[in-house]
């Protein structure tokens, strides 16, 4: 048994070596296309569709174009496990996705098994502590972007109280565990502790706790129609306080469903469309244009992942999977370099990427940059 | 009976012979059938065989998972939980069962959907066991005696022997007296109850019989998958097994491996219908209904019948026209 | 106390919805015995259809109209006819299945159709917040619960007073009976289809500006749906709405009072209860079992 596969792959790669030269470049994404994740993952899978097309039409990478498999997990870590070993069998490069930590703690552990770098969507910081040295970033780990969150609340806005309003899964689990964690070492106390559902439509109880417990400011951690409707009942229950939050309470969509009510909100935001700079605004166009929708964080993460791999690539000077992780670690990306990164990035050893963010008020229904972040290694 | 025999034999060589050929992405998707076979199996007992309405079997899947990984992480071995979760399961089949089998077919229905949702809600808030929804991660496959079953292939080998194993038990379980008691359930339950069959005892058996079987199949997939959280023992995944078993054929013994073929490895197939295969999933499964109302095992059934109803057609019209002959 | 009010308010505006949601739920078995697993869908396509509409510039009552028409052609007969005519007397199993499938197909069809994002919709009303000693409503929560009461109640006249409504009640209770006496009842049976369409258009017109038109947004309501109707009387229409108000009031107050992560929680409990001691429902009547 053992020695058929074996012959069958030796023969299968002897083809493809042959053909090296117009060999496309494989990578498989995996993402949610339907259940809980899919808004996310068809955002993510569409930057990377993006991406994949402009790298194309400039003659691909190191002369080879890339090839783009997307299968649809169905937010589901049984069919993301079943899904990365196809992966894996299909001769990928690089796979894309998933966006929800529980299907990428399971599709992360076939990459790694097969030594594939797999670029992700999530944002839990437990995805870079497995010690995988397989696994990258697109984005910030909640626990690199939380302490920033908490020195705003604590030094600028001088809150001694926070009511923290999450969302019941692992995205708004982990993010409220950081926060947590973060505002107790700038010494501010957590006054509400308040859980939500995803998809709850009546945030009415949610809003009466934060308001009965005193607090100095509400951090608002839910997905982007969670993010909506609490701004409403917030606006509704006469919420004079500050409001932050971090990524999804700011986004586009949010704005537009929440109008007046969105108001006044503050939120970090490692990844925004509507960040200054001619790059973002030329992606945030060329997104609208193919997409007919306007693109949020996860679409800009499947993006500028793209690009990352390409200069990893190029970088190490040939497509195989082991060199590129390899060349990964360490790299420095410059936006000015390598443009389809839109902003300068940096990965460590963790497959963690250090960035410069941005913190973001709405005034007038439109996103305005208060403040731009540097990357936590420049000082 | 000659030609089922032969048939069963035919797909026990095909389920042996062909995952070698496969690769991992294969082995791992007849894996997945093969969990489900035997999750589909006790609800068959259930639904199919007892006539009962029970829309929770996910939560007994989950209960099965959870115990076993629980287990695992607290050092226990995987051959301790197994059993474990297989009285667990049949405990707690007995305790849900008891109240909510005292009401009507449609109200179980929705008993048996509020257990499902409570149990989820267990899994997903007592982050202290369960991991909440972080779950639980880097759960590994166990060795049986002293042979480790990591490999996909061998845990595919173990997994379709276990589900061999609770298929015979289930055929005998069905040839015996107590299964005859079960199909009078379904047929006809007031009728049976006059002819001395307890309904209570045996809906409560079949339901808790069934919960065991969801157990094992759980205990099964924990490891297969290596990481299990809340979501996929939720409520849409009950409605799923209900759908494999009625599509299959309910009262069939191969109707859930029929069943649980459409609604795992059909999805597969569909992928190339790219966005729209959920669509075309869901349109195929109406289709089914309309065309099969009894699930696609009935279909030897109703060649038989149409084949029958013409004899005796002709039978008739032979008859009227000797009878019109002699008037 | 002002808390416990405004969580009353809210809870009974939210309520209001899966009322609405439940009733035509409860029609629909009560007519034809049908689990309909695709209710929640059947407000969610509505839904789509008038962001359809409207996106094609047409206000929003005109919308409204048009949906409503295209509902009862599509949601009443074609699913009258399609589905539940050929499997009705297949018993209960092949209809649930078939309405599962049915759901799974207009979902993912709308996702793969349209799109996987959340779409705005207009609101019906104007964006007032009233303040009622001490406790804050919006316009929206006030006429959702007047405009879902007015309809439950109106189709409850209907249903009692009028010709047709008797029809459909005798057509309900005993089918072979009605035959006999002349009742239309594949028309009479049409109608409930008919009439569910027109609230899930209702339903989605109140609901969306609040839920927004998502392809999921039929999941949750939908679930809700059958628990409203559960603990309110499968087998009666002001037992819909009752229930609806309980499960959207409940989840508010064990949301603040008992446990934000158990509030799913206590509408289950409710539920159990309501099985266990009283299978008809608060307002329903008991049911005779044929043997």
């Amino acid at each position: 048994m053992q020695f058929r596969t074996l012959a069958l792959s030796a023969l299968s790669t002897a083809l493809f070596a042959t053909s090296a030269f117009s060999q496309a470049i494989k990578i498989s994404g995996l993402y949610e296309l339907s259940g809980p994740g899919a808004s996310a993952g068809t955002q993510f899978k569409n930057g990377v569709e993006l991406a994949v097309k402009e790298i194309n039409a400039a003659g691909g990478i190191l002369g080879r174009k890339l090839e783009h498999n997307a299968a649809d997990t169905q937010t589901n870590p049984g069919v993301a496990k079943g899904l990365a070993t196809k992966a894996v069998d299909d001769g990928a490069v690089a796979v894309f996705g998933p966006v929800y930590s529980g299907s990428i703690m399971v599709s992360m552990t076939e990459t790694r098994r097969v030594e594939i770098p797999n670029f992700t969507g999530g944002e839990a910081a437990s995805i870079t502590t497995q010690g995988n040295p397989y696994i990258f970033r697109t984005s910030f780990t909640q626990a690199t972007a939380m302490p920033k969150v908490a020195r705003y609340i604590a030094n600028d806005l001088k809150a001694k109280n926070v009511a923290v309003l999450f969302v019941n899964n692992d995205f708004g689990k982990g993010g409220r565990d950081a926060i947590i964690k973060a505002l107790e070492a700038y010494g501010s106390k957590v006054s509400a502790d308040i859980s939500t559902e995803a998809a709850q439509v009546d945030f009415s109880a949610a809003v009466l706790k934060a308001k009965q417990s005193n607090a100095d400011a509400l951090f608002v951690y839910l997905n982007e129609e969670e993010s909506a409707r609490a701004l409403r009942e917030l606006r509704k229950q006469g919420w004079n306080k500050p409001i932050v939050g971090e990524t999804t309470l700011t986004g586009q969509k949010v704005i537009e469903l929440a109008g007046e009510a969105a108001n006044g909100a503050v939120a970090h935001v490692g990844l925004t469309a509507d960040a200054p700079g001619a790059l973002m605004k030329k992606y945030k166009d060329a997104y609208q244009r193919d997409y007919k929708a306007g693109s949020d964080h996860n679409g800009i993460k499947g993006y500028t992942g793209v690009y990352v791999l390409k200069a990893a690539i190029e970088k190490a000077g040939k497509v195989d999977s082991k060199a590129i992780a390899t060349a990964l670690k360490g790299l420095e990306i410059k936006a000015a370099k390598e443009p389809g990164v839109l902003l300068d990035v940096s990965f460590d050893a963790n497959g963690d990427l250090d960035r410069e963010s941005f913190m973001v008020e709405v005034r007038n229904g439109k996103q305005e940059v208060k403040d731009i972040l540097p990357p936590l290694g420049k000082k | 009976m000659k030609k089922s025999t032969l048939l069963l034999i035919a797909a026990t060589i095909f389920m042996l012979a062909v995952p070698p050929f496969l690769k991992n992405y294969g082995i791992y998707l007849f894996t997945y059938w093969l969990v489900f076979i035997l999750a589909t199996m006790g609800l068959n007992l259930t639904v199919g065989y007892a006539g009962q309405k029970s829309l929770g079997h996910a939560a007994f899947f989950g209960i099965g998972a959870y115990t076993v990984a629980i287990l695992m992480k607290a050092g226990i071995s995987f051959w301790i939980g197994l059993p474990l979760a297989m009285l667990g399961c049949f405990a707690i089949g007995i305790a849900v069962g008891f109240p909510a089998l005292r009401v009507q077919a449609i109200y179980l229905a929705f008993a048996t959907l509020g257990f499902n949702t409570a149990v989820w809600l267990v899994m997903r808030n007592e982050e202290w066991l369960t991991g909440g929804t972080f779950g639980i991660n880097n759960i590994a496959r166990p060795s049986l005696f002293g042979f480790s079953l990591e490999k996909n292939l061998h845990y595919y080998y173990f997994v379709f022997a276990v589900t061999l194993i609770f298929a015979y038990i289930l055929h005998r379980l069905l040839s015996s007296p107590w299964g005859k008691a079960f199909t009078a359930l379904r047929d006809n339950p007031i009728r049976a109850e006059s002819l001395g069959v307890r309904i209570q005892s045996y809906t409560l058996l079949s339901f808790a019989i069934g919960a065991v079987y969801a157990g094992v199949a759980g205990a099964l997939f924990a490891p297969l998958v290596g990481f299990i959280e809340p979501a996929p023992f939720a409520v849409s995944t009950s409605i799923m097994m209900y759908l494999m078993v009625v599509v299959g054929g309910p009262g069939y013994f191969l109707g859930p491996v029929v069943g649980s073929a459409v609604g795992v490895l059909l999805p597969e197939w569909l992928r190339f219908a790219q966005a729209w295969y959920l669509f075309v999933f869901g349109t195929a499964v109406v289709l089914l209904m309309l065309w099969l109302p009894d699930g696609l095992l009935s279909i030897p059934d109703r060649i038989r019948a149409k084949k029958l109803a013409r004899v005796e057609a002709q039978a008739r019209s032979d008859a009227a026209a000797k009878i019109g002959g002699a008037a | 106390m002002v808390d416990f009010f405004q969580l009353l308010f809210s809870g009974l505006a939210t309520g209001s919805i899966y009322a609405l949601a439940a009733l035509g739920f409860t029609l629909l078995w009560q007519a034809s015995g049908t689990i309909n697993f695709a209710q929640g869908e059947f407000v969610m396509l509505p839904a789509f259809a008038m962001v359809g509409f409207l996106a094609w510039g047409a206000p929003l009552s005109v919308s409204f109209v048009l949906t409503c028409i295209v509902s009862i052609a599509v949601l009443g007969w074609c699913f009258k006819r399609g589905l539940i005519d050929p499997l009705y007397r297949h018993g209960m199993m092949p209809i649930v299945v078939a309405t599962i499938g049915l759901a799974i197909a207009m979902r993912s069809g709308v996702r793969a159709g349209y799109s996987a994002e959340a779409h705005p919709f207009p609101a019906l009303f104007a964006d007032k917040l009233f303040k009622v000693a001490g406790v804050t409503v919006t316009l929206a929560d006030i006429g959702t619960l007047v405009i879902a009461l007015a309809l439950v109640f109106a189709t409850q006249m209907f249903i009692t007073k009028t010709v047709t409504g008797r029809a459909m009640q005798a057509v309900a209770q005993n089918t072979e009976s009605a035959t006999v006496l002349g009742i239309d009842v594949p028309k009479m049976v049409f109608y409930t289809f008919a009439i569910n369409a027109v609230l899930a258009c209702t339903a989605a017109l109140l609901v969306t500006p609040v839920y927004l038109a998502k392809f999921d947004m039929g999941e949750s309501l939908g679930t809700k749906a059958f628990f409203a109707a559960i603990i309110g009387g499968f087998n009666n229409s002001r037992g819909a709405l009752l229930g609806g108000l309980i499960v959207g009031v409940a989840e508010n107050l064990s949301a603040a009072y008992i446990s934000p992560t158990y509030k799913d929680a206590v509408a289950l409990v409710l539920f159990m209860a309501v099985i266990l001691f009283k299978p008809q429902g608060l307002l329903g009547k008991k049911v005779e079992r044929k043997v």
